[in-house]
Parts: structure tokens; sequence; C-alpha cells
């Protein structure tokens, strides 16, 4: 390739993205979308950074072994039967910040009114920890990164081993037709059938599932299913078209036209696919977390699931640094996704484009 | 002297779009006299549709109209509210549009379409009236009065076509403009289809507008022509001077790469080069890259531009009736 | 004695559907019903009708697209010097079969596959037939964009094919199908989504490239005028079977058929003082003519190379 061709070639990717991302650029959705994910990337990435610069010490801020050494003086009170008394208005109230109820320690030597000192855990946000600790002294903000780093992981490899999957199993249907259509159809309305949270219950009861066997079987399922129906149905529309005739003229393997020139015009589609498909990877990471059947360190859905086995859950808003982030994120993240992909549905879709 | 049925006088019409704007129709003035066929001749892109649309005022929502006067029968349509439009369209000028035949809506008999179309205008005509009526149009046009109560899918290529003309004659329009109705049909239905239309403007007394870029088609159905490139007009006169006398050098090269079947076969000349994109903006005469005989002046601009009359009624850009 | 360079004997093509939904009976539309034509080396055949007269089911069937039901096709094989039939071709031969045929088509934005850039599009023949050395092919891609008129070649090389006019698309679609030199090419109305004033820049390129590279087309097409211009003998086609094939000239002078005539009189001609008189005939009348003629009536020649269908065509003047 000449120089002046590598050249022409640069700025006419160049052009084709510039356009792309002006049309991508028009979608308010998409924009948003794109705004949250990449603020939780952010977050993925900053953990290590801070780990790696020191502004974090390791021994304290890891999301799994840190623990907050700080220790705090606490005023001991015997919290009264009936309320309200003067002191508090509702059984909430007590024991207030900076205090303990007596029924709880367990040292004989203290009594009400004297200072006992303990660390206190779950601990509040506070200058120190953003979002305050877990009852077992771990930083909030930084499970949260780790979180983070769980469902990009997570939601991005599910979703590539799903639409590689499906993308390839839809060209095939649609190009060799026939039996093997038929078969991969009916195998595609069998994955579909099977009730998905359920299934995956069962698999972790035999296999002990880890992020990465996580991520493929979600993969492997969501590939599987409806996708590859879509799929097949716009390779067959590329099937029909005058180019691919014009391969097979030239006598073309069918390899060839299959790999050269169906898939590459099913690929859109496909990476829309993927990016929806991330949606539902995070959400379902953090559904089988909270029911804790995932063998994970560390994750959004592990944080909640924590949050309720020490009782906390249910505190109300109290203890809500345990609970609200880790939920939120969720959210956020799978809707960042999900907008995502209606923005890139304007760009790779001209039907719908407005202008 | 023959009254005109539409008068159109520096007409300029833009699109606004991403890009910018783009003028699509560029200081058109014509007209066309009661009674006669018009033709308007032009290739993809040179704005003959959107002067279509700007007619009855139904061009897409990013075009606008900057200025020009658009007279039908002595009424000024420019300006009109959208309910005084309403009762102009299909009763003073009706059209069939460029793939009309797909524009049937597929779940609603055909003759229920086009009573919606007269109940619109005659809402006190009673069902009956209207059947009535129907069934007059089908004969004019040679359906048969079955295909009323039949779904569009049922009906041939040019069975839908001869529909849609049934359509806009449905309520007694002075003007139908007629933008490509027959180019997807094949050459038998075609001539039989433009003799429809030839019978029935007869019949009527119908002004006809028809806007083709099959040149061969408008020396038959027209009696007064003009012909468009990237949103002009470039010559315009009686069918029959222009095709034995063209001025301007776009005109001859239409007529000149037409193949026929009758007589000696020709060799023809090709024109280079493509229709030009109008978003680029116009330095000169936009036809100067693909003349044969460009001078200094029609590629700089400096030539006057311009209709200016040669004959009798035949008008033709000024700078190429001076290059000759 | 002019070398044919392919023989078409009784081609027959049939489609089955089945009639309803809750029927079992298949009923059978006989797309091509026999017909039989011969195109001798360095001429041109046009192939003339109506949509839906069976001309895109023989070009099909002629490429080995789709399968035809019955009849002979017979390419002349160089090596053997023989014409040959293209039934059971072995790996082989089929190879050779596909380096000289190819296909233009109509629609020049669906004939580029759009995610591929033009350099690419044009090498792909190349490619597939394994021809010559990769810095070969390139030069084999740029010499032919510049003989189809796309200069200077770098412009075009890394574009996409949206990027293109559709003129310049069908010059693409020209320049990959030529790269092969291929003995016969199928046309399959490529100009007829073109604008006008570029239609014979483009049949002018393809008429120089078949002087040149000796190339045959059959050229499929719904418009006469059009195939006057770019072809040799002209057959007219009408509900699966050629009703008359003569040469252009002796056609339009000298119609006999009365579809042919029909046919010819209908085009619109571009000149105002011209009175065109039209030929009508009775198509239904016509139509059961042509189906009930299971037996391939035959061709009668009635001199000068001009054959017409022997129907009894009374009932339909």
């Amino acid at each position: 390739m000449s120089n002046s061709e590598k050249e022409a070639r640069k700025k006419i990717r160049r052009a084709a993205i510039n356009k792309n991302w002006s049309l991508f650029k028009q979608s308010r959705l998409g924009i948003v979308g794109l705004g949250i994910v990449l603020f939780f990337a952010f977050l993925a990435i900053l953990q290590p950074i801070l780990f790696l610069t020191g502004v974090w010490n390791e021994a304290v801020y890891d999301p799994v072994v840190g623990y907050e050494p700080e220790r705090v003086n606490l005023l001991v009170v015997e919290c009264p039967q009936q309320y309200p008394t003067e002191k508090y208005a509702e059984p909430n109230d007590c024991p207030a910040r900076g205090e303990v109820n007596k029924v709880l320690v367990f040292d004989p030597s203290v009594s009400v009114g004297d200072y006992y000192e303990t660390s206190l855990q779950p601990a509040p946000p506070s200058s120190k920890h953003i979002l305050g600790t877990d009852s077992l002294g771990r930083d909030i903000f930084s499970q949260l990164m780790e979180g983070s780093q769980v469902a990009f992981l997570l939601g991005l490899l599910s979703a590539t081993v799903g639409v590689a999957l499906s993308t390839v199993l839809g060209s095939i249907a649609a190009f060799f037709g026939g039996r093997v259509d038929a078969y991969l159809m009916r195998q595609s309305d069998l994955v579909l059938m099977l009730p998905f949270l359920p299934l995956l219950f069962i698999i972790s009861a035999f296999v002990e599932l880890k992020v990465w066997h996580l991520a493929v079987v979600l993969g492997i399922l969501g590939g599987l299913g409806g996708s590859v129906i879509t799929i097949k149905s716009a390779a067959l529309q590329v099937k029909v078209k005058p180019f691919v005739d014009s391969a097979r003229i030239t006598g073309g393997s069918r390899m060839r036209i299959l790999f050269s020139h169906i898939l590459p015009n099913v690929a859109p589609l496909a990476l829309l696919f993927m990016v929806f498909s991330v949606t539902g990877a995070i959400a379902s990471e953090s559904v089988l977390s909270f029911l804790g059947l995932l063998n994970i360190d560390m994750s959004w859905g592990l944080m909640i699931y924590l949050s309720q086995t020490d009782g906390y859950i249910f505190s109300g808003l109290k203890y809500w640094w345990l609970i609200l982030p880790a939920g939120l994120s969720v959210t956020f993240l799978a809707g960042g996704f999900y907008l995502v992909g209606r923005g890139l549905d304007e760009v790779f879709n001209p039907r719908l484009r407005e202008r | 002297m023959q009254e005109n049925i539409l008068e159109v006088n520096n007409l300029n019409m833009h699109y606004e779009t991403l890009g910018g704007e783009v003028a699509a129709v560029k200081d058109i003035t014509f007209h066309v006299k009661k009674g006669e066929s018009f033709g308007l001749v032009g290739e993809s892109g040179c704005g003959k549709t959107s002067v279509a649309m700007s007619l009855v005022q139904l061009q897409a929502d990013n075009a606008k109209i900057s200025s020009g006067s658009i007279k039908l029968d002595g009424q000024e349509l420019i300006g009109l509210s959208e309910n005084e439009l309403r009762s102009v369209r299909w009763d003073g000028i009706s059209i069939v549009f460029q793939g009309a035949m797909n524009a049937w809506n597929p779940v609603i008999k055909i003759g229920e379409q086009i009573r919606e179309a007269i109940r619109e205008h005659y809402p006190n005509n009673s069902k009956l009236q209207n059947i009535e009526k129907i069934k007059e149009l089908f004969e004019m046009v040679g359906l048969d009065e079955s295909i009323i109560d039949r779904f569009p899918h049922e009906l041939s290529g040019g069975m839908k076509q001869r529909a849609v003309i049934a359509l806009a004659l449905s309520c007694n329009p002075k003007l139908v403009i007629a933008d490509e109705p027959t180019t997807a049909l094949d050459v038998v239905i075609q001539d039989q289809i433009l003799n429809e239309i030839k019978k029935v403007q007869d019949l009527l007394g119908l002004s006809l507008i028809y806007i083709s870029h099959d040149i061969a088609v408008i020396a038959e159905m027209t009696e007064r022509m003009a012909v468009m490139y990237a949103g002009r007009i470039v010559e315009s006169g009686p069918t029959k001077n222009i095709f034995s006398d063209p001025k301007h050098a776009y005109t001859r090269a239409l007529l000149e790469s037409t193949p026929s079947v009758v007589g000696e076969k020709v060799k023809l000349n090709s024109l280079d080069g493509e229709p030009p994109s109008l978003i680029d903006a116009e330095i000169g005469c936009s036809f100067s890259p693909r003349c044969s005989k460009p001078t200094e002046n029609c590629k700089s601009g400096k030539s006057e531009m311009g209709l200016i009359e040669v004959a009798n009624g035949h008008f033709a850009d000024k700078c190429c009736v001076e290059c000759g | 004695m002019k070398k044919n360079l392919i023989e078409v004997k009784n081609l027959e093509k049939y489609f089955e559907t089945s009639a309803g939904l809750f029927s079992r009976k298949k009923s059978t539309i006989k797309a091509v019903d026999g017909i039989s034509f011969e195109i001798p080396f360095g001429e041109s055949l046009g192939l003339v009708g109506q949509s839906g007269c069976g001309k895109t089911t023989t070009a099909r069937a002629l490429c080995l697209l789709d399968e035809k039901t019955s009849g002979e096709i017979n390419f002349y094989n160089t090596d053997t010097k023989n014409m040959e039939s293209i039934d059971n071709l072995n790996e082989e031969e089929m190879k050779s079969f596909r380096r000289n045929i190819q296909m233009i088509f109509q629609d020049p934005y669906e004939s580029l596959n759009p995610r591929w850039n033009i350099k690419d599009i044009i090498l792909e023949p190349l490619n597939i037939h394994n021809i010559g050395s990769l810095s070969e092919r390139e030069d084999a891609v740029v010499e032919i964009l510049k003989t189809v008129g796309l200069t200077p070649p770098e412009n075009y090389l890394p574009r996409y094919p949206h990027e293109l006019s559709g003129g310049q698309r069908q010059r693409v679609s020209i320049a990959r199908t030529l790269i092969m030199k291929p003995k016969f090419v199928v046309c399959d109305e490529p100009t007829s989504m073109l604008d006008v004033s570029i239609r014979i820049s483009i049949m002018d390129l393809m008429l120089n490239l078949a002087k040149d590279l000796e190339v045959s087309y059959l050229y499929i097409t719904h418009d006469l005028a059009v195939a006057r211009y770019m072809c040799n003998r002209i057959a007219v086609m009408f509900n699966g079977k050629i009703v008359e094939i003569a040469e252009t000239e002796e056609l339009l002078k000298n119609p006999i058929h009365p579809y042919t005539k029909r046919l010819i009189s209908s085009i619109p001609v571009p000149d105002p003082t011209y009175e065109r008189v039209v030929y009508d005939i009775d198509f239904t009348e016509l139509d059961n003519i042509i189906s009930k003629d299971t037996e391939n009536i035959g061709m009668v020649d009635i001199g000068n190379e001009h054959f017409v269908a022997t129907h009894d065509v009374k009932g339909i003047l």
C-alpha cells in the first residue's frame, strides 16, 4: 500500500468516525448513558491508581481485607423501655451517635455513664471514608470501585461471548438453511423457554461460579437465545443482496461468503445487541450475589448481600451507606449501558434518524 | 389569449439540513395555460419534485419557501393557512405522486380510500353519490368497477397506477400534477396509461403538469415544457420548438443522449460527469463542468444567468444563447 | 461459420408453489418455458421483455446461480476446443467457468458490499482465483480503475461504496466484473437506475470494453431503445418463451410477431412531430396461446437469421 493510500485511508476512517460521533451526539439518551458508563469506568480505574500512588494505604482501604483501625470513645447508655422520653423520641434513636447500648457491651467492668473505647463499625461517612465503612471495617467507596471493575469485566466478557456466539450461529442458520437452520432455531426456542434465573441457581449448585465462569455462562445462555433469531433474519436480508450473488458468480467459496460478506454486514446489529446484553449481565450478577450464590470476593451485589446478613438491610436510612451506593450503582450502570445502546441505535439504524 | 391556470413567479425554496441550507428550487418562473399539458423534465436532484411539492404545499418539514409566488387560477397559494390549503388541495390542484402506487394503505379497500378524499371536499354527498362518482372515474381510466372493493395488493402495478389517477381526479381538480407516474411500469402499460391520461384530459378539459426524466414521454405528452438543471429552469417554451431548436447546452445534451427505436441508428453523445450536488455553492453556470463548449464566462460566473426570450414563448439561459 | 460461445437449447426453469394455506396441490410457475438461442464470439444478444417474462431467471440459470429445471446450456471450452455442457462440472472446470462468466447487476446501491472499500471489492475476483502476486493484483486494480474512467485511482481505492454516486458505483461493478477478462458477461439492466445523462457514458464504456477484451454480453432490458444501442441481436421474450429473435436493425424494421410489433410501437419517441401508431393486440388471447404451447412449437427461420415462434397468432390481431 502506497503512502498516499495510507493517508487517504486514515482520512476516510477519521471522517467516518467523526460522522458517527456527531450522529451519536444527537441522541441525548446516548450521551447521558455514555456519561454514566464513563463515570463508572473512571471509578474502576481509580482504585488501582489510588493504591499505586500511595494515596490510599492498602492495609486500610482494601475492599476485602482492609480494616479501619480507628477507634472511638462512646458513651455507654442504657436504653429505656418506654418511649418517648426527654432524650429519645423513638426506639430507633437509642443509642444515638456517639453512644452505645449497655446491653451490647460485653465488658462487665463497664457501666452506664462510662466511656467505652471500641471500633465503630459500620462507620458513617467521614472525611477519611467518603462513603463510610461496612461492619468489618472495610471502606465502602473502595468496595464500590472494586464492584465497578467486576461489573465491567463481567458485562463486557459475557456480552462478547454471547454476541460472538449468536452472530456465528445466526449467520450459519441463514446461510446454510435446511436442516442446520431448523436445528438451530429449535435450539434457540428451547433456550428461550428456559427460565433464566432458576437455571442459574441450578448451575451454581453444581459448579462453583467465579466471575469468569459466570460471565461465560451468561454469555452462552444469552448467545443461544432469541438473538440468534434476530441475527438470522438480518443475515437472510444480506444473503439475497446482489453483491452476495456477485461473490458466488465470481466463484467464492461458501465459507468466504459467510465470513467476508455476510458477517461484516450483520456486525453492527450484533454490536447493538452486545451493549444491551451488558445490562442484563450486570443485573444478573447482582441478583446472584445477593442470593449468595457466587464465589466472588467483592461486587455490588455482594455488598447488599452482606448488609442483609449483618442485619442492616431493614434499618432504614440509619445505615444508608451500606445499601444505597451499591444498589444505585447497579441501576445506573445497567441503565447507562442501555442508554448507550439506544444512542448507538441512532447511528446504526438510519431509518430512525430524524434528519 | 387563454387565461393561465397556474402562474409561478420567482419561486425559491430551500431545505434546512444538518449541513446547512440547501437551495433546491432557484428562481423558477413558468405558467400553465388552461387546458394545456406542461412538461417539466430533468434528472434526479434537479428539483422537479420539490417544485411539484411546493405547488401543492406538501413539502417536507424542513423545506422552506423563501420567496416567490404561486397563483392558482388567480389565487395566491403561498401564505395560506393550513385550512385554506386543504380546500385547495385535491379540489383545485391534485397530484399523482412518484411511486404513488405504493402509497395505497394496504389494509383499506381502494374504493374506501378514494371516498375518503371525496368526503373531505364534499361532506354532504351520500355514500351512493360517491360510489357513482368513483364508478365514473374508473370508467374514464379503464378500470373495472369491481376494483372498488379490492385491496391494493390484489391489483397489478398498472391497475394501482390507474387507481391513483382516479384518486387525483376525484374532486374535480382544475390542475393535475403527474410526477413520474409511469416510471416503474412496463412500456406497454405505460403506453396504455399515457393514452388514458390524454383521453381524460380531453374529456374533462384538465390542465396537466407532467414531470419526468424521460424526454420521449415529455415529447409525446406535452405542448409546452421546461428543462430543469440543478434547481433552475435552463430552457422553456413550446415542446416542438425546443426539440427542433434547443438553445441550452444541457437541453442539447439531453436530446443527443436519448436512444430511440425509430429512424437510423445514430452514435449518441455521452455527457461526462454527474449532476451536481445541491449542497455545494454555485459559481456561475452549474452546467459548465459538463458543457462541451464552455466559455470562460460560463465557468467563472461572469456571464449573466436568467432566461431571455429567443423566439415567441421560447426562453433559454442568456449565456448559452450568446455562445450558441 | 461463426464460432459459438454459448448455446442454449430448450432451457426450462419451473418454480413449485403451494396453492394455498390448506391446499395440498402445488402449482407450477413456468418462469422459463423452453427457450433456445446462441451467442457467437464477440457478439452481444439483447433479451427484451416485460417484467416477469423470465429474462432475469434465464440470466441466473446461465450463471449457475439457480439450478435449471431442464435443458442444455453449452459453453465453449478453450482447452478442449469444444462446446461442453455446464452440468456436472468438476472443481477445476467450475473454476474455469467462474472465471469466464460474470454478471453486472441493476442496482448500483446493492451490488457492492457496503463494508468493503473499492480496492478490496475489485481485488476479490483476483484473490478468489489466486491470479498473480499481490503487487501484480494491486497494479491490475489501478489499471482497471483508469480504464473505467475512475481517475485518479488513488482517490477511489480507499473509499467505500456509499461515498460514490450511482454512476461511479456501476463503473466499479464493471471494473470488478472485467478485471478477470471474462468471455461472457450477463448485464441485468445495468443502466435503468442511473440518470439519463449518465447512461450513455456507461453503455459506451461497456461497448468499448467489449471490443477491446472480446467479451460477449447477454444484455437484459425492458427498454428496446437501449437494447438497440448495445446489441447485435435481440430476442423478445414473453411469458417464458422467446417469440422472436433477429438482428437488431432487422427486428426493428421488420417485426413479424404481433407481440414484437406491440412492443416496438409502444415506445415513446423523443420527437414531438412523430405520429406514433400503436399496434395493439389482445393480451389475454396471446397469454392463452403461449401457455397452451406445451410442446414448444419452435421457431421458423424466415431468412436473414430472423426466427419467429410459430404459434397460430390470428386470434390476437
